[in-house]
C-alpha cells in the first residue's frame, strides 16, 4: 500500500493544483462537517427528550381525573371524577398486569420544615411504597416508606439528600431524627437522591394515609401511578385500556368518554418521541449525505477538468508504459486521498463544534430546552468514514476510466 | 528483426474511409538504422505508430523479433512498448512539471523500479547525451535541442530493441538536428535499431536505408532510381 513514487506523484499534482485542491477538500470538508454538526444536533435535540424521561419509569401509567364529557346511563355530562383508596385497592386486586402501584395526595399550602431551630421550606409527596420504584428514586440510607407505614398510619418521612444538606449538621445521620411539618412530627426513616435533578432531590416523601389522616381523614387520592408486568408497547396499551375500562365501570361514566380521566402511558410517550427522532435523524442524514453528495459532484467534476488538463500528459505515460490500470490507480488514488483527508478533517471539526458546544455547556451550567448532551456515535462515525472513502471512489471514478480511455497519439497531438 | 506482412491501415471519418497504408510490407533488421519518408499525408506517422503499437491495424501481420503483435489488449500493448520500444517525438513530449532525470527516469517508473536505480540509471543516460549538469533543470529551462536529448535519453533507458522517431529533428535548426542525427547513429552503433521518420533529404541520407511512402505503398528502390 505504502507506495513511495505513488504518493510523490499525488503530492505533484496537488502542489501543481492547489486552488483547485482547496476548493475540492472544502466541499467535501463542508459535506462531512455538516453531517456530523447535524448528527450532533439532532442527538442534542432527542437527548434533551430523554433526558426528561429519566427519573420516570419509562413503563409507567399515570392516571389523573377530569370531568365527564358525555351524559351515560342517567347520568349528566361535566361531573368531576375523584379517585379514592377504592381505587387504589381496585388497581391493585382487580386490573391484570399493573406491577407496582402507588397514590399521590396532595397536601395543600405552603409546607415549612422545622428542625432544632433551622426552619425552611420543602416540596412534600405523599405516596404508596412503590413509589420508589416509579420515580426511580435510589435510597442512600435507611428505608424508603413501606406497608407497614401505610397500615399503621405511621408518622415517619424520608428526606432528599439536599434537605440532609440544609437541616443537618455535616456528618450527623438524619435517621431516627425527627423533623416537623406543619406542626407534626415526623421520624426520619431514610435518605434518598435522584437522577431526576434538585428540585427531586429537595422532596419530602410521607406515607399517603399519615396524610389522608391529617388532611381531616380524607379518603382522597389525587393521582395514581403505575407500572405494568409486561413492558411492551402492547403490554402496556392493554393495561391502558384495561384501567380506563375498570374506572368507567367504578365511576359510571362512558369507556369512550376521553375527559373523564386522563392517562399518560409513558410507554407510549417515548415511543413516540422515539419515531418523531427516528424520522428526524432520517431527514438529517438525508441532509447531511446530500451535501456529501453535491462535496463528491464537485470532487469529481474538478477531476474530470484535470484529467481533460492532464490529457497530453496521460498520453505520453501511456505511450512510454504507463497501462491502464496504473493511470486508474493513479487518479482513484488521489481521488480518495483529497476526499479522505478532507473528509477526515470536516469529521475532526464537526466533532470539534459538536463536543466543543457540549463541554461549554456542561462548563458554564447552561441548560437550554430542547438541546442537551450532544453526542456522535462511533458507529455514525464509522459510517461516515465509509461514505468518505466510497465518496472519493466515486468521484475518481468517471475521471479515471475516462482518463484510461485516453488514446497516446491523439492526446500528444494536444 | 520486424517484419510487417501486408499491413493496411484506413481511418473512416464521418461517412468517408480513408485508406492511408494499402499492404504494406517491409522487414527491418536488429541493428538496422533506417529513415522513412514520403510526402504529407502518405501515412508515415501512421506506419509509425503501428510499429510503435500505439496504433491498430485492420489486417495483415506484424512481427516484433517472435511475437505477434496483433489484437493486443491496452495493457499488453503498455507492457511490450515500456519492454522493447523507445519514442522520440517531433515535440519532445516532455512532462513540464518534472526535472530532466525525472523525465528520464519515468519509464523505469513502470517498471517498478526503485527510486534510487531510477535516479541513478537517469543521471547515467543524461550524462551520455551530454546533459548530467541540466539534470535537475525542468523541461522549460532547457533549449529544443536538449529537450530532444532528454527525450532521446528517456527513450534509452529502458534498453529497448527498437527506437522509433517521429521528425525527432523537426523543431531544430539544422546544426542541432545534425548533432541529434549523430546521437541516433551512436546509439544504433550500439546495436539499437532505429527507424526515424523525416522530411529532409540530408537527414535521411545519415541513415543506412530509405524507405519510400507513396499512396499508402512501400515504394520499390528499382522505381525509385528511375525516378530520380
Ligand atoms: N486519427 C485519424 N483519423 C482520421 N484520419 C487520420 C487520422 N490520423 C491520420 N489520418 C489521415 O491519414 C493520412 C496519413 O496521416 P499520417 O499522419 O500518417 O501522415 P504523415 O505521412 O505522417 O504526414 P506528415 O508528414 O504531415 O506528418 C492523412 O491524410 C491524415 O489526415
Ligand atoms: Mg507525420
Amino acid at each position: 500500500m505504502f507506495d513511495y513514487d505513488k504518493w510523490q506523484e499525488i503530492f505533484d499534482t496537488i502542489r501543481r493544483h492547489k486552488l483547485r485542491t482547496f476548493l475540492t477538500a472544502l466541499s467535501v470538508w463542508w459535506g462531512i462537517f455538516m453531517l456530523v454538526v447535524l448528527l450532533g444536533a439532532g442527538s442534542g435535540l432527542r437527548n434533551s427528550f430523554e433526558h426528561n424521561f429519566r427519573d420516570d419509569a419509562l413503563n409507567s401509567i399515570w392516571v389523573y381525573t377530569g370531568q365527564t364529557s358525555i351524559a351515560y346511563e342517567g347520568l349528566p355530562a361535566g361531573r368531576y371524577m375523584r379517585f379514592t383508596n377504592d381505587d387504589y385497592d381496585m388497581l391493585r386486586n382487580e386490573v391484570e398486569g399493573v406491577d407496582k402501584l402507588t397514590g399521590r395526595y396532595y397536601l395543600t399550602g405552603e409546607y415549612v420544615v422545622n428542625y432544632g431551630n433551622q426552619s425552611l421550606s420543602f416540596d412534600v409527596r405523599t405516596v404508596h411504597p412503590d413509589h420508589l420504584y416509579l420515580e426511580n428514586t435510589i435510597m442512600t440510607h435507611g428505608r424508603f416508606i413501606n406497608q407497614k407505614d401505610i397500615d399503621e398510619i405511621r408518622k415517619v418521612c424520608v428526606l432528599g439528600d439536599i434537605i440532609v444538606e440544609e437541616l443537618f449538621k455535616e456528618g450527623q445521620s438524619p435517621l431516627g431524627e425527627y423533623v416537623q411539618v406543619k406542626g407534626v412530627d415526623y421520624q426520619v426513616v431514610g435518605v434518598f437522591t435522584d437522577e431526576g435533578g434538585e428540585n427531586e432531590r429537595r422532596r419530602i416523601y410521607l406515607p399517603i394515609t399519615t396524610a389522608q389522616r391529617i388532611d381531616s381523614g380524607s379518603e382522597r387520592v389525587h393521582q395514581l401511578m403505575l407500572t405494568v408486568t409486561d413492558p411492551t408497547i402492547e403490554g402496556s396499551k392493554a393495561v391502558e385500556e384495561r384501567v380506563r375500562q375498570q374506572m368507567a365501570r367504578l365511576h359510571q361514566f362512558d369507556p369512550a368518554d376521553d375527559q373523564a380521566i386522563y392517562i399518560r402511558n409513558n410507554m407510549r410517550e417515548y415511543q413516540q418521541f422515539q419515531t418523531v427522532f427516528n424520522m428526524i435523524d432520517g431527514f438529517l442524514w438525508f441532509v447531511g449525505i446530500g451535501s456529501i453528495i453535491a462535496g463528491v459532484i464537485g470532487v469529481s467534476n474538478i477531476m474530470l477538468i484535470i484529467v481533460k488538463e492532464r490529457t497530453k500528459e496521460i498520453g505520453v505515460r501511456k505511450a512510454i508504459g504507463a497501462t491502464p490500470r496504473s493511470i486508474i490507480g493513479m487518479i482513484l488514488l488521489e481521488s480518495v486521498f483529497l476526499t479522505g483527508l478532507a473528509g477526515y478533517v470536516g469529521l475532526l471539526s464537526g466533532f470539534g463544534l459538536v463536543y466543543g458546544i457540549n463541554s461549554f455547556m456542561v462548563a458554564n451550567n447552561i441548560e437550554v430546552e430542547f438541546f442537551y448532551n450532544p453526542e456522535v456515535s462511533f458507529g455514525a462515525v464509522l459510517i461516515a468514514l465509509f461514505i468518505l472513502v466510497l465518496s472519493g471512489a466515486l468521484a475518481g471514478l468517471i475521471p479515471a476510466l475516462q482518463a484510461a480511455r485516453i488514446q497516446p497519439i491523439e492526446a500528444m497531438k494536444h | 528483426m520486424i517484419k510487417l506482412e501486408n499491413i493496411r491501415k484506413s481511418y473512416t471519418t464521418g461517412f468517408n474511409t480513408l485508406e492511408v497504408l494499402k499492404g504494406i510490407d517491409l522487414e527491418i533488421r536488429d541493428g538496422e538504422f533506417v529513415s522513412i519518408m514520403g510526402s504529407s499525408g502518405s501515412g508515415k506517422s501512421t506506419l509509425l505508430n503501428i510499429l510503435g503499437i500505439l496504433d491498430n491495424y485492420d489486417s495483415g501481420n506484424y512481427y516484433l523479433g517472435d511475437i505477434l503483435v496483433k489484437n493486443l489488449s491496452q495493457t499488453q500493448a503498455a507492457k511490450l512498448r515500456n519492454q522493447h520500444l523507445g519514442f522520440v517525438f517531433q515535440s519532445f513530449n516532455l512532462l513540464t512539471f518534472k526535472s530532466a532525470w525525472e523525465n528520464v527516469a519515468l519509464p523505469l517508473y513502470y517498471q517498478k523500479i526503485p527510486r534510487n536505480e531510477r535516479k541513478d540509471r537517469a543521471l547515467k543516460y543524461l550524462e551520455r547525451v551530454g546533459l548530467l549538469e541540466w539534470a535537475d533543470h525542468l523541461p522549460t529551462q532547457l533549449s529544443g535541442g536538449q529537450q530532444q536529448r532528454v527525450a532521446i535519453a528517456r527513450s534509452l533507458i529502458t534498453q529497448p530493441r527498437m527506437i522509433l522517431a517521429d521528425e525527432p529533428t523537426g523543431a531544430l535548426d539544422s546544426t542541432t538536428s545534425h548533432s541529434i542525427m549523430k546521437l541516433f547513429t551512436d546509439v544504433n552503433a550500439e546495436g539499437i535499431t532505429v527507424v526515424c521518420v523525416t522530411h529532409e533529404h540530408d537527414i535521411a541520407e545519415m541513415t543506412q536505408r530509405i524507405i519510400y511512402l507513396k499512396d499508402g505503398m512501400i515504394e520499390p528502390e528499382s522505381q525509385r532510381a528511375d525516378a530520380n
